[in-house]
């Protein structure tokens, strides 16, 4: 292991610490919640546990959810690592599912390996142009990109739902959806019932490339010293505007990947507001992982478990699956706490 | 030139208004907390939780009214978490903002089916019914259009040249100011940002929930996932359109709820464009206005960024 890896052991240790201590407490918060509702804590937990990881059917759907959320995970934090907050990952996810189905169905008689790859890359640029247009706005026009992303957001998903209920609808178009892509663009499945495919090993791997780039290259040096401060960048000659608009549009593309994967890698076609918030519950993960592509990925699997996990509670309790959105909530109020509480406490000890 | 006659109907511009109610309420709130500094994008998630609230103040106390200002105190109360996170903390405020959406989504929609119970969800509540003046109701076009609405309507109307009074013509509107682009400076001079910032975060979380109430108890008589449906968004694209001005914010929210009620009017005229279109109107001429006037006036200057004493 190298130093600087090394040196990074205690910040990464203390940063795990905080996101667990703020699970608990949010665990321990929603337990009065689940209280109030008339309905055993210790049961429900079970359940969700149960439910999330409790057999080769619980987990694979919860990897297969856990997709999704690295891929707008990692977006939200490569961004974030150059100051700048993507809350467009939704949107972006969009204009990636689009191309990927678009690709997958109108493009044939491609080997499955071109194919796939070509709907990937596909997915990858849709995402990376619709973040490259907030980047621009913000590089050249000074826009600032919480904005504009929130505006290019519902403007992709109107326009897909405007597709899909017209010029892209599978003929003869009584159903609002597009048809399905061509068997040869679809990624190999690991699990059938659970829609898992290898699409988690494709989404782990973007984690590790976006570390390594992030940590290891002049690229990701360069952007990360244009996140810690725009001044002392500028200043050692680093072409700042050409860096911000670089990191929108690669945290575009990888949100874009998230559309791909859920195209060509289990619901194999488009249809209008199919994404249940990956992109918003990006945000979360990003902040959880702590901006760390590899923090990322364990973030992402936490929330997916979660999410699938509540149907099992709610069989089992009866209670409402929307508890998990309450306790997402808590546990980001609980880190932005806990991270700050004990920042004021180590500046106060100096 | 038939199709666009068809849209001159009272009833058309009587639906404007109303549907640009509860977003004009959550957008002076908006411009309220943005002038002062502090970027608030869980107005979603705040007037979910208000929208909620009024559904089981008016319930349980048996009054619209009573029902309503239960939703605007939960607004107001939702806000202050945000206030105390992003201000008393000072963390990041969008990352909070985040977190109040999805707390207000996942709260609001958990405690609906706890309280009514799952299959009494939708129950219709004590609700506010549409007032005619006296008089003025009689009026030829303009009396269906402006004097047959809800009470609330006159009171987010009425609010406009009050904030805009209180903004540009009064000390506080100068604290606010100075709270919102120079912090440091306004402290200099004896006045405290964080409580100027922390008052107006939840006096802004008080209108957004007025607006969630006005949504629940005004228009749908009942509470339903989601049914906030983008307005805390669209709110905050209004307030940039109308350049954080109350009169600026009004006008684009009269313009957004006339595209909002032209998605039921124009099917029913035949108009050709797509309701997908008319639903991203708001955003692509936000968008336009952005690109138009550019970085040159984006607001406050210290927003979004957090004070801390030294």
């Amino acid at each position: 292991m190298s130093e600087a890896a090394a040196a990074r052991i205690p910040e990464v240790l203390r940063a795990t610490s905080i996101s667990l201590a703020a699970i608990a407490l949010a665990l321990a918060a929603s337990a009065v919640l689940i209280l109030l509702a008339g309905a055993d804590p210790l049961v429900a937990y079970w359940a969700l546990l149960q439910g999330a990881v409790g057999d080769g059917f619980a987990l694979g759907n919860t990897l297969a959810r856990t997709t999704p959320l690295i891929f707008t995970g990692l977006a939200v934090a490569f961004a974030f690592r150059c100051n700048l907050l993507n809350i467009g990952a939704e949107g972006q996810l969009y204009a990636g599912a689009l191309a990927s189905v678009v690709i997958g169905i109108y493009l044939t008689g491609l080997p499955a390996v071109l194919h796939i790859a070509l709907a990937i890359a596909g997915g990858f640029m849709a995402g990376a142009a619709w973040g490259g247009v907030a980047g621009y706005l913000r590089s050249a026009r000074g826009i600032n990109e919480i904005i504009s992303t929130i505006m290019l957001n519902f403007v992709a998903i109107f326009f897909v739902s405007y597709l899909v209920h017209g010029p892209l609808a599978e003929p003869p178009g009584f159903f609002h959806q597009t048809a399905m892509v061509a068997e040869s663009a679809r990624l190999p499945v690991l699990y059938a019932k659970s829609d898992l495919s290898i699409a988690i090993f494709i989404a782990v791997g973007f984690a590790l490339v976006t570390a390594y780039v992030l940590w290891r290259t002049p690229f990701g040096l360069k952007l990360r010293a244009v996140g810690e401060s725009t001044g002392t960048a500028r200043f050692a000659g680093v072409p700042v505007n050409r860096y911000v608009f670089g990191a929108m549009s690669v945290s575009g593309g990888l949100a874009g990947l998230a559309g791909t994967t859920e195209m060509i890698g289990g619901q194999y076609r488009l249809l209008d507001f199919f994404s249940p918030g990956y992109g918003f519950d990006g945000i979360a993960v990003a902040f959880l992982g702590r901006s760390d592509p590899i923090g990322v990925v364990f973030a992402a699997f936490l929330f997916a478990a979660l999410r699938v996990g509540a149907n099992q509670m709610q069989r089992t309790t009866g209670l409402p699956t929307s508890l998990i959105l309450v306790i997402q909530g808590m546990v980001i109020l609980f880190i932005l706490g806990v991270a700050v509480l004990e920042w004021h406490r180590r500046r106060r000890r100096g | 030139m038939e199709m666009f006659f068809g849209l001159l109907d009272p009833d058309y511009f009587a639906a404007t208004i109303r549907l640009a109610t509860p977003l004009l309420f959550a957008t002076l709130g908006g411009i309220l907390n943005e002038r002062a500094g502090i970027i608030n994008i869980g107005l979603e998630g705040t007037m979910l939780m208000a929208a909620l609230t009024g559904v089981f103040g008016a319930w349980f106390i048996g009054s619209p009214w009573l029902g309503f200002a239960c939703g605007v105190v939960a607004g107001a109360l939702v806000a202050w978490i945000h206030a105390f996170v992003s201000i008393s903390l000072g963390a990041n405020q969008i990352v909070s903002g985040t977190a109040i959406n999805l707390l207000g989504l996942g709260l609001s929609s958990f405690l609906i089916r706890i309280v009514f119970g799952l299959k009494e969800q939708q129950r219709v509540v004590p609700h506010f019914d549409l007032v005619s003046l006296p008089l003025l109701a009689d009026l030829p076009l303009l009396g269906p259009v402006l004097f047959h609405q809800h009470a609330l309507v006159y009171v987010a109307f009425l609010l406009v040249p009050v904030l805009w009074v209180i903004l540009y013509r009064t000390r506080w509107g100068l604290m606010i100011t100075a709270a919102g682009e120079h912090p440091h400076a306004a402290s200099s001079v004896g006045i405290d940002p964080l409580r100027v910032r922390y008052a107006c975060t939840v006096l802004s979380g008080a209108l957004a929930g007025a607006g969630g109430a006005f949504l629940s108890l005004g228009q749908l008589h009942f509470f339903q996932d989601e049914m906030v449906a983008g307005r805390g968004f669209i709110a905050l694209a209004a307030l940039i359109f109308g350049r954080w001005n109350p009169v600026g914010g009004m006008i684009a929210c009269l313009i957004f709820g006339a595209a909002d009620a032209l998605q039921f009017r124009g099917q029913a005229v035949g108009l050709a464009i797509p309701h997908q279109f008319m639903l991203m109107f708001p955003y692509v001429l936000t968008l336009a206005i952005l690109i138009v006037v550019g970085g040159k006036s984006q607001g406050p200057a210290a927003i979004g960024i957090p004070y801390r004493r030294n």
